[in-house]
């Protein structure tokens, strides 16, 4: 009963603007073979609202969006606009009935110019002349500076996304749809879109927005709709509700939380980078400048940051994917390494986890037992002389399985059918078992559910207490602050003197990902910490 | 002096079916298409341009013929590579070894026989000017219509919305996907354009620069012209200096062998192709910064629906 009074009085002030929704989906269902992505969803977004819809990764948010946008069709189902039926017949049509999307994974062309980019996504029906100062003009208006001849490849993540929502403004779209638009942006960025966003709604557009970020929604949104397994779970007003509540529906269960131990004791420096510079590999690569730390074990060095500030080559340079000139510059265990290849670095008790899971983790089409092998085959005595020790493998994926609680079909089954958040148990578990000195790991939990999220956090815990030294990438800066006993931030291939993580606040960090600096007291402070 | 112009005449002869190929090429790329069948395409082109020509008298409809021939041929490939998704690079090379086969079946009753080539413009007072006046106004449709269509190739892909969204495709297929642009189509039409170009450019040997029809006759040209594309990091300005100056490379070492440079003549036939894997290796060694390469080159795309 409550949560029909919900559904029918979804505003906090019970007023909607207008007598219909903009926009209504009725049962509206995708299926993919057997597969049902979406499953009988009803929705509806009203002028002048800002509407949430939350959901784990699988949940089916992409989906609905998709086919609201026009990408997908529809299996069964109806989508009403401003009262009327109608079936989208791509995304163009979309646009020109007022519908805009700002994709997740944006959708950009890198060689071309932030001009163009806005081009394609419109309809042509200007001249470029036009077009490009009536670019200007937009992001002016909205405070959305970009400069229309520079290449998107030049440009920062922030950046990218101005040009993703002045592209949807200027065709001064009813219904806005944003798919995880916070999830690369620094705090101090997302605060800048929130004002944007308020803007668009006074002017009396809708706005869908996709998030998991469930502080940011009881924030920002006026009313949310929780997916679960392609369900429809419910619809609430998200300022009534709790993050833990608004969890739960999204779980459908209490989330494990995860508990560090007290009283680590931090003994010897176990992995050390002294003054590691390195030119890119890649043409819109980063270049690596003076990045120093030591890492002891016992403890969890935390390195916040946009993607694409450096992370990536650094992971390289640290797993042996690239070689440093000097020996020197890395110590793993007191040992000179930055000239040793991979399995030599492992064969010193490091391991690698890197941040993409299907490609670089694993291969995709090999069993989990081979993706076994292929890590620890120089130091965990699968191979004997040469041979494979096939039960060997076979034991180290039942072990990774029992212990870290790896969901899957089979016993043995291809790396690539099993889901995000599993593989990465496994993949974690895999480096795990072999009881490394030294960590280290990259994105740990992106795109990975809450429950899977949870095993992972807890399980860097627990090895650092037994002693190990992890070094954890992430863009997540809740994640850090939960494990991570000490934080510092990456920006343009430079690493920041690390905070501890007590002193760490968002905003701190969040001016250091954009690349401020922070006075001086405070540094003299967190190294004394 | 006549030698100079009779050297330059001869390069633009030889340059000329090496620009036709490789701007279709350029547009297949530049949409995100690599077709390794190009050589194929051309020789078939180059068997049913004379076919045409031989049996109607008409070089324009041997020329027209040539085209067709060379479109159907990359059908085939857009089937497989677009349609079904196969590995672009198998498909086409399959291409040209399909190509070749099929070119040898439809040739066959033709070699040996000979056709009048095309004629070349003659425009009294002009074309008689010394040095410049043949190279200018005394040549055939083909060499002009092969400056005419790379200028119009660059017109396109820069100056117009369709470019656009060709060169956007070739850049980031999902995006374009997104954006709900029909990136299979698109690329079809890209590599149906690399076909006739292939087919025109294979039709010239026979029609204009050589009266006769011998099997293999396109002699790796198709591979050149792929990888002129490459040299030309996919623009058409360069394309031009390319083409021009493989071309002049591949005169050079007949004139060096006229000569009786004391080099074996086996040595100079080599290099014209001696020179794209140079220039092919210095050109990756010098790429600094900025990719050039259209990003989703070469790679398959099946949109999700």
């Amino acid at each position: 009963m409550q949560a029909h009074q919900r559904m029918l009085d979804p505003t906090p002030n019970g007023q909607h603007s207008g007598k219909s929704p903009l926009l209504r989906t009725i049962g509206l269902t995708k299926r993919y073979g057997d597969f049902i992505a979406n499953d009988c969803i009803d929705i509806e977004i009203w002028p002048r609202e800002i509407h949430a819809l939350l959901g784990e990764n699988g949940a089916g948010k992409s989906t609905l969006v998709k086919a609201i946008y026009g990408l997908i069709q529809p299996s069964a189902g109806e989508i009403h606009w401003q009262g009327h039926r109608i079936a989208l017949s791509g995304p163009s049509e979309a646009r020109s009935r007022g519908i805009g999307m700002v994709f997740q994974h944006f959708s950009l062309f890198d060689n071309l110019t932030v001009a163009e980019n806005v081009a394609l996504g419109l309809d042509g029906k200007e001249s470029f002349k036009d077009m490009s100062a009536r670019l200007e003009q937009v992001s002016k208006t909205y405070g959305l500076p970009l400069n229309p001849r520079r290449e998107v490849w030049q440009l920062s993540v922030g950046e990218r996304q101005r040009i993703e929502i002045v592209r949807a403004l200027m065709q001064d779209p009813k219904f806005l749809i944003l798919d995880e638009p916070t999830a690369v942006l620094t705090p101090q960025e997302a605060d800048q879109l929130f004002i944007v966003l308020e803007r668009l709604k006074a002017e009396g557009r809708a706005i869908l927005y996709i998030s998991h970020k469930l502080e940011e929604v009881k924030r920002l949104c006026d009313t949310a709709t929780i997916l679960r397994g392609g369900r429809k779970v419910e619809t609430c007003n998200p300022r009534l509700e709790t993050a833990a509540s608004l969890a739960r529906m999204m779980v459908g269960g209490e989330v494990k939380e995860v508990k560090a131990a007290s009283g680590r004791k931090t003994t010897v420096p176990r992995l050390v980078v002294n003054d590691l510079s390195l030119a890119p590999a890649e043409a819109h690569g980063v270049r690596l400048e003076h990045i120093s730390f030591e890492l002891k074990g016992g403890e969890i060095f935390g390195i916040a940051g946009v993607a694409g500030n450096g992370q990536d080559e650094l992971f390289a340079a640290l797993s042996g994917e690239r070689l440093a000139k000097d020996p020197g510059t890395v110590l793993i265990e007191g040992i000179a390494a930055g000239h040793l290849s991979i399995t030599q670095r492992r064969k010193l008790g490091a391991a690698f986890v890197p941040e993409e899971r299907l490609g670089h983790g694993t291969a995709p089409r090999m069993k989990l037992s081979e993706n076994a092998l292929l890590t620890g085959h120089a130091a965990s005595g699968m191979v004997h002389r040469g041979f494979i020790d096939t039960a060997a493998t076979l034991r180290t994926v039942d072990r990774a399985t029992e212990t870290f609680d790896v969901r899957k079909a089979k016993r043995d089954p291809e790396a690539a059918s099993l889901s995000g958040g599993n593989l990465q148990k496994f993949i974690v578990g895999r480096e795990i078992l072999r009881n490394p000195a030294v960590l280290v790991v990259s994105q740990p939990t992106w795109g990975v559910d809450a429950g899977a999220a949870a095993v992972i956090r807890q399980a860097l815990l627990d090895l650092a207490t037994a002693g190990a030294a992890v070094l954890v990438t992430s863009q997540d800066l809740d994640e850090l602050a939960e494990i991570a006993d000490r934080i510092a931030v990456m920006f343009h291939g430079k690493l920041s003197a690390p905070l501890s993580a007590r002193d760490a606040s968002r905003e701190k960090l969040g001016l250091l990902m954009g690349g401020s600096s922070l006075e001086p007291k405070e540094i003299a402070h967190a190294a004394g910490a | 002096m006549e030698l100079v112009e009779a050297i330059i005449l001869a390069v633009l002869a030889a340059s000329t079916p090496l620009l036709i190929a490789a701007t279709g090429e350029l547009v297949a790329e530049r949409s995100g298409v690599l077709n390794l069948g190009v050589e194929g395409m051309m020789i078939v082109g180059a068997a049913c341009g004379f076919a045409g020509a031989w049996l109607t008298g008409s070089i324009l409809i041997g020329a027209l013929l040539g085209i067709l021939a060379g479109t159907l041929m990359s059908l085939v490939f857009a089937l497989m590579a677009l349609g079904l998704a196969v590995n672009q690079v198998a498909t086409g090379l399959a291409l040209t070894i399909l190509g070749v086969g099929l070119s040898g079946l439809i040739g066959a009753g033709f070699v040996g026989e000979r056709i009048t080539p095309a004629v070349h413009l003659a425009i009294p007072g002009l074309t008689n000017v010394p040095l410049i006046g043949r190279v200018l106004f005394g040549e055939n449709g083909f060499v002009y219509f092969s400056i005419a269509l790379i200028v119009a190739v660059w017109w396109f892909l820069y100056r117009t919305r369709a470019g656009l969204i060709l060169r956007a495709c070739g850049d980031n297929h999902v995006s374009a996907h997104a954006l709900g642009y029909p990136v299979l189509r698109i690329r079809t039409f890209a590599v149906m354009f690399g076909g006739a170009c292939a087919g025109l450019a294979g039709a010239y040997l026979p029609l204009a620069y050589t009266p006769f029809f011998i099997p293999g006759m396109t002699a790796g040209r198709g591979w050149i012209a792929l990888a002129l594309v490459v040299f030309s990091s996919w623009r058409p300005g360069r394309l031009v200096v390319g083409a021009y100056l493989f071309g002049a490379v591949t005169i050079l070492q007949l004139h060096a062998q006229g000569w009786g440079v004391g080099i074996p003549s086996q040595f100079m036939s080599a290099l014209p192709y001696l020179a794209t894997v140079i220039v092919l290796v210095l050109l990756s060694r010098a790429r600094t910064g900025g990719s050039t390469a259209p990003a989703a080159l070469g790679t398959v795309f099946v949109p999700d629906r």
